[in-house]
Parts: structure tokens; C-alpha cells; sequence
């Protein structure tokens, strides 16, 4: 028997919440005796890449090397994923949350008949059946759900385990996917992606603007800030509404949910959808010129003053410490 | 064009979240309900869609009678019946069930959904529901337009999004800016009186993954404060302290 991970890769690197989700099943395996970790990999990508998923806990990596597989088609991916299952003989499906996983991870489900849970924060407790801790209400609470099925799904949340680095190389083995036309009835025909930047949902420090910084010519600074840092920038909502940053830089109820362990909020108020989607970051920095804004009650550190001030001064701060 | 919309109904975003009877169920009392705001966006669109090409749409909720209101202001926005399967919606798989069969028998061109409910944030039931059904499904999609049988999506991405091609019917869980969110006006209000609302019976009760128990997060500390004109300061916290950097 063994644990299969569903991993995601971009720009030739396997990501690294998809490096959690191997992790995650390492640990599972561990303690429920399931075996092996075996990984699956979709499209084009380099070998020695996969075998380094061994690093994280996996003992092999399927790859399903056919190229139209590259570009995440939903319905194709969910039915590769489905023969490498019935292939290894495994009863639960680990995988990180993201865009595509999500989408995935719920054909997946009616096509192997397996409960799924979203949103897993830690791991499961199989001393009286099998219950899992899920984050609910973007964050707000979390509810343990009993999970009645045999074969299994767990879409894990980032941050939910210590990434493993010391395994071993894993073995990368060709796996032949049967694909039909039906698969590919959607056709993907242009991909616009921000390259060689920090990404906002895998990012470890996010650096975040809101409608207090005025405009957007005053993103330098918070772009400045994020590069001694090496993070990803974000924003609350009505910038991106307005048009001063990109869409999928939002952050929030409606946004993206980050869970970094560094998020630097600067000129946000702090409303509760805005928090809703910042509530699993490990640490909060606020820098807002108004004592009395909400944020300040969600964080750990803040810096009451005008961000035109502060934020250059943190900037030659982290510079001469780092 | 015949359309269903999928919505949940779901504490208002501003709400405070508590338990009750020892943590074993969502505590109401004093909490505002709405339709979910990605499933406000579906809804946005599919009227913007249904005004296009005519034909009817339809709004669909698996939950208690308590779940009217809700239905009533999705068909104030502009849908034109409701339906409400009358059970409490136990988990993803169930509801994805309940929808399926419903969506069957109404013989839907397009299905649209939020990208998740603001409850649970599976971020599911699209995607089985298209299992079920034999039809594509997309999520998170933040732009739709339908020309003839084809329809053009924009579907996000981490850190972008791709531009994609599918024929109906297909099912899609939407997020903005997809649509500008409507509010009802005094005629929809009133139309919404008259529209039919049919409460129909669940067609199985089987569950997969039941939430048992709730937990709060661990409440959080009091804000260290830093000087600005000392920020320096701030950075040997981060570092020493939080040894986040
Ligand atoms: C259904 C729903 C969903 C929503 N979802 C989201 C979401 O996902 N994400 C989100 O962000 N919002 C969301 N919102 C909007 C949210 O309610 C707030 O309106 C929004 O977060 C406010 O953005 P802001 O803090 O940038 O702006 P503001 O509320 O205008 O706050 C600006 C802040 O900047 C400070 N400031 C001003 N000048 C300076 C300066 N020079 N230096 C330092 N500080 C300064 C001010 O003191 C203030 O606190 C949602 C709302 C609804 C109704
Ligand atoms: N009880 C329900 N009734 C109707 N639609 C639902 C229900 N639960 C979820 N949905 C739809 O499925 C989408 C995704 O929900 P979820 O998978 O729970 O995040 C929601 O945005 C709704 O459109």
C-alpha cells in the first residue's frame, strides 16, 4: 500500500506546497502504516527535479511525461490522477490547495469514491475512526470532521507540517496515462503569469499595501521593501478594485488567503474580510498612521505612522541587518 | 439559454463566528445571513447572461427554510424561480448530489456556482457536481462569455491566469470581477413575491465527511508597539523574537 501525492509544478520547479503535501503523506504514512509515498507528476519537467521530491518524503515519483498534460487541463489532470491511484493501489490522495488542485482534487473525488476534505491543517487522528482538523470560516474556526469512506482525500493547507528536507533521492518511474479527447474538450489557449516573482499564495513574507498608501505610484516602496525581504507584494481589495494593482494580488474574504509567516500590512485598516484572508500568518506587522485602526488588534507588532515615513526607514533598517 | 446558479446561504462576512451546544453547532443567534458573496458574483453574471440571450434562470440552494429569504433576494436580483432542496446541507458530497439530480432533470446550458462557500471554503461541490454529470468544470473563473455554444473563460491562476475554451454545457465557480454584484431594486423586490419557490425533497442522505466538533483559533496576544522613529527596533523583534527573518 501506499500514500499518493498529487504534485504541482511551474517554471520547471516542483512548487513547494506541493513539496508540503509530500511531507504531510511522509508523516501520514507514519502513522498509519500506509507504506510508501509515491508522487505524480504531470507534463514536462526535468528528472532530477522529481527525484529531488524524495528530499521531502517521497520514495518515488510517477511521471506522466505526455506533454499535453503541461498546461493543467482540469478534467485531463483528474483522470491521470485517478489511473496512477488505481495503479499503486493507494487509499488516500494527499495534495497542497491551490487553483488547479482544488479543481482536481473534487472530480477526483466521484471518480474514485473517496471523501475529501479541504483546508487540512494538521494531521489526521485515527485513534477512534478517522477525524480530520479543517480550517472553516476563511479562517475564523476549525472543525473536526469524521471522515466514513475508505479511500480518502486530504487537500492540505499551507503550513500544515515542517517541510522534511533530509530524505533521500527518489526513483522516477514513466507512467503511461490513458488519455481520451474528452479530457482535453477544454482547451487552454493563452496563460498570462507573473514569472521570476515571489508568489503571493507560497510566499513565506508578504508585503501588503491598502488605500492608505494613496496611489499607485507609491507601490515602489512597498515593491522596494518586498525585495530586501524577498517577498510577494499583496493588497486589500479596493486597490485592486480601483485598478492600482493586478487582480491576483488581493488578499482577503474574496481574495487570495495567504499564511505566510511574515505579513506586513501597510495602510490597510483591517477589516474582518480583509483579516479573514490573513488570520493563518504566523507573525503580523502593521504600519498604519491611525492608533485606533481595527488592524492593530490582529497583530503582533505595529509601527504607529505615516507609511511614506516609516516604510523607507524599515526599508535601510532590514537592509543593514540582513 | 437556461441557466442554474447554486447559491449557499451563509453568515454575513462582518459576522462574528461562535458555537454552541458544546461546540457541535453554528451559533445564529444575532447573525445576519447572505448570499455568498462568490455565489452573488455567479448570480450577477447569469442575470447579466440570461438578459443576452433570453431564456430562464434559475437559483437553487440545498438547506432549511430558513434558506428562503435568501432564495427570495436571488429572485428580487432578477432569477426567475427558485428551487430549495429542503434539508440541512450535511456535507460537500451530499449537496454535490442533491444538485446533480436536480440539475439533470432541469436539463441546464450553463451552471454557474461561487468559487466557495464562505462557510466551509471547500471549493468542491462545482467540480463533483461535474463529475457527476459528465460535464467540464472550471473554478475559479473571473470572466465569461458565451458566443453561440462556445464559451470563453478566464479562469485565475497562482499568479496569473489562463484564458480558456469549452463548449456548453459546462459548470463554473465564479469569483469577481467577473460581474459587478446587484442589488434589488423596488420591482425585483416585489416581482420576487410571485416567482415560484418549489421546495423539493432530498434524493439521498449519503454523507462522506460530516464536521463533528468546532474549535475557535487561540485568541491573541496584545500588539507590541514600536516607535517610529525607531524602527530599527522592529527588526531585532522580527528577527530575535518572532524569528521570522
Ligand atoms: C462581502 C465583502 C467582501 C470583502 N472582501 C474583502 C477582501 O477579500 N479583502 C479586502 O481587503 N477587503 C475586502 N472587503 C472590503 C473591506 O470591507 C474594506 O473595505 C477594505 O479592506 C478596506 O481597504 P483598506 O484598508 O485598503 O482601505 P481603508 O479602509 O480606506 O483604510 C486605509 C487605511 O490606511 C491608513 N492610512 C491612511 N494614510 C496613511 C498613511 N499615510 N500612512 C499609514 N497609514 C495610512 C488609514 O488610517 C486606514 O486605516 C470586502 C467587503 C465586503 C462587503
Ligand atoms: N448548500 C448549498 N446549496 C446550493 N449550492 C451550494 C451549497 N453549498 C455549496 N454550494 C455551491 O457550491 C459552491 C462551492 O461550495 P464549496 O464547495 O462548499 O466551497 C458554492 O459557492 C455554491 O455555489
Amino acid at each position: 500500500m501506499s500514500i499518493l501525492v498529487y504534485i504541482e509544478h511551474a517554471e520547471g520547479k516542483v512548487k513547494k506546497t506541493s513539496l508540503e503535501a509530500v511531507s504531510f503523506a511522509n508523516a501520514l504514512a507514519a502513522k498509519t502504516g500506509e507504506g510508501e509515498v509515491v508522487a505524480l507528476a504531470l507534463g514536462t519537467i526535468g528528472q532530477d527535479e522529481l527525484a529531488s521530491v524524495g528530499k521531502a518524503g517521497a520514495s518515488k515519483v510517477l511521471h506522466g511525461s505526455d506533454d499535453r498534460l503541461t498546461a493543467g487541463v482540469i478534467q485531463a489532470h483528474a483522470s491521470a490522477v485517478a489511473q496512477a491511484f488505481e495503479k499503486v493501489g493507494a487509499k488516500t490522495v494527499v495534495l497542497a490547495k491551490s487553483s488547479l488542485g482544488d479543481a482536481v482534487a473534487a472530480r477526483l473525488a466521484i471518480k474514485i469514491n473517496a471523501a475529501l476534505v479541504s483546508n487540512v491543517v494538521e494531521l489526521p487522528d485515527t485513534s477512534a475512526g478517522y477525524k480530520v482538523k479543517r480550517s472553516i470560516f476563511t479562517g475564523k474556526a476549525f472543525a473536526e470532521t469524521e471522515v466514513t469512506t475508505e479511500n480518502k482525500i486530504l487537500a492540505i493547507k499551507k503550513n500544515a507540517v515542517d517541510l522534511k528536507t533530509d530524505g533521500g533521492d527518489a526513483t522516477v518511474e514513466t507512467f503511461d496515462v490513458s488519455l481520451s479527447d474528452a479530457d482535453f474538450a477544454s482547451k487552454i489557449t493563452s496563460t498570462e503569469r507573473a514569472t521570476g516573482e515571489v508568489l503571493l499564495p507560497e510566499a513565506d513574507i508578504v508585503v501588503s499595501g491598502g488605500r492608505g498608501l494613496k496611489g499607485p505610484e507609491n507601490w515602489g516602496m512597498i515593491e522596494d521593501l518586498a525585495k530586501t525581504l524577498g517577498a510577494a507584494t499583496g493588497c486589500s481589495k479596493p486597490v485592486s478594485d480601483i485598478g492600482w494593482r493586478p487582480h491576483h494580488e488581493h488578499v482577503g474574504q474574496t481574495g487570495v488567503k495567504v499564511a505566510p509567516s511574515l505579513y506586513i500590512a501597510i495602510g490597510i485598516s483591517g477589516a474582518i474580510q480583509h483579516l479573514a484572508g490573513v488570520n493563518s500568518s504566523k507573525c503580523i506587522v502593521v504600519v498604519n498612521k491611525d492608533p485606533e485602526a481595527p488592524f492593530f488588534k490582529a497583530a503582533d507588532y505595529g509601527i504607529v505612522g505615516d507609511a511614506f515615513e516609516v516604510v523607507p526607514k524599515l526599508n535601510e533598517a532590514l537592509k543593514a541587518e540582513l | 439559454m437556461n441557466i442554474l446558479v447554486c447559491i449557499t446561504h451563509v453568515p454575513d462576512t462582518t459576522s462574528k463566528i461562535q458555537f454552541t451546544d458544546n461546540n457541535t453547532k453554528f451559533d445564529s443567534a444575532g447573525v445576519q445571513f447572505i448570499i455568498g458573496p462568490y455565489d452573488d458574483y455567479a448570480l450577477a453574471r447569469a442575470v447579466e447572461l440570461r438578459d443576452q440571450t433570453g431564456g430562464k434562470l434559475t437559483v437553487l440552494n440545498v438547506g432549511l427554510a430558513e434558506s428562503d429569504p435568501t432564495l427570495r433576494k436571488a429572485l428580487a436580483i432578477g432569477a426567475d424561480e427558485a428551487i430549495r432542496v429542503n434539508s440541512e446541507p450535511k456535507d460537500s458530497f451530499f449537496v454535490a448530489k442533491q444538485i446533480a439530480h436536480y440539475a439533470k432533470e432541469g436539463g441546464y446550458d450553463l451552471i454557474l456556482m461561487g468559487r466557495e462557500s464562505i462557510d466551509f471554503n471547500g471549493g468542491m461541490v462545482h467540480g463533483m457536481v461535474g463529475e457527476l454529470l459528465g460535464m467540464p468544470s472550471f473554478s475559479p473563473v473571473m470572466k465569461l462569455d458565451v458566443e453561440g455554444t462556445t464559451v470563453k473563460m478566464a479562469r485565475e491562476i497562482e499568479g496569473g491566469k489562463e484564458m480558456l475554451e469549452a463548449s456548453l454545457p459546462l459548470i463554473a465557480g465564479c469569483q469577481e470581477p467577473i460581474a459587478e454584484w446587484k442589488i434589488p431594486n423596488m420591482r425585483g423586490i416585489m416581482s420576487a413575491r410571485t416567482k415560484p419557490l418549489n421546495v423539493v425533497e432530498p434524493v439521498t442522505d449519503e454523507t462522506q465527511a460530516v464536521a463533528t466538533q468546532y474549535q475557535l483559533p487561540p485568541a491573541k496576544g496584545a500588539v507590541k508597539l514600536v516607535d517610529k522613529d525607531h524602527v530599527e527596533e522592529l527588526v531585532k523583534l522580527l528577527k530575535n523574537e518572532a524569528k521570522v527573518l
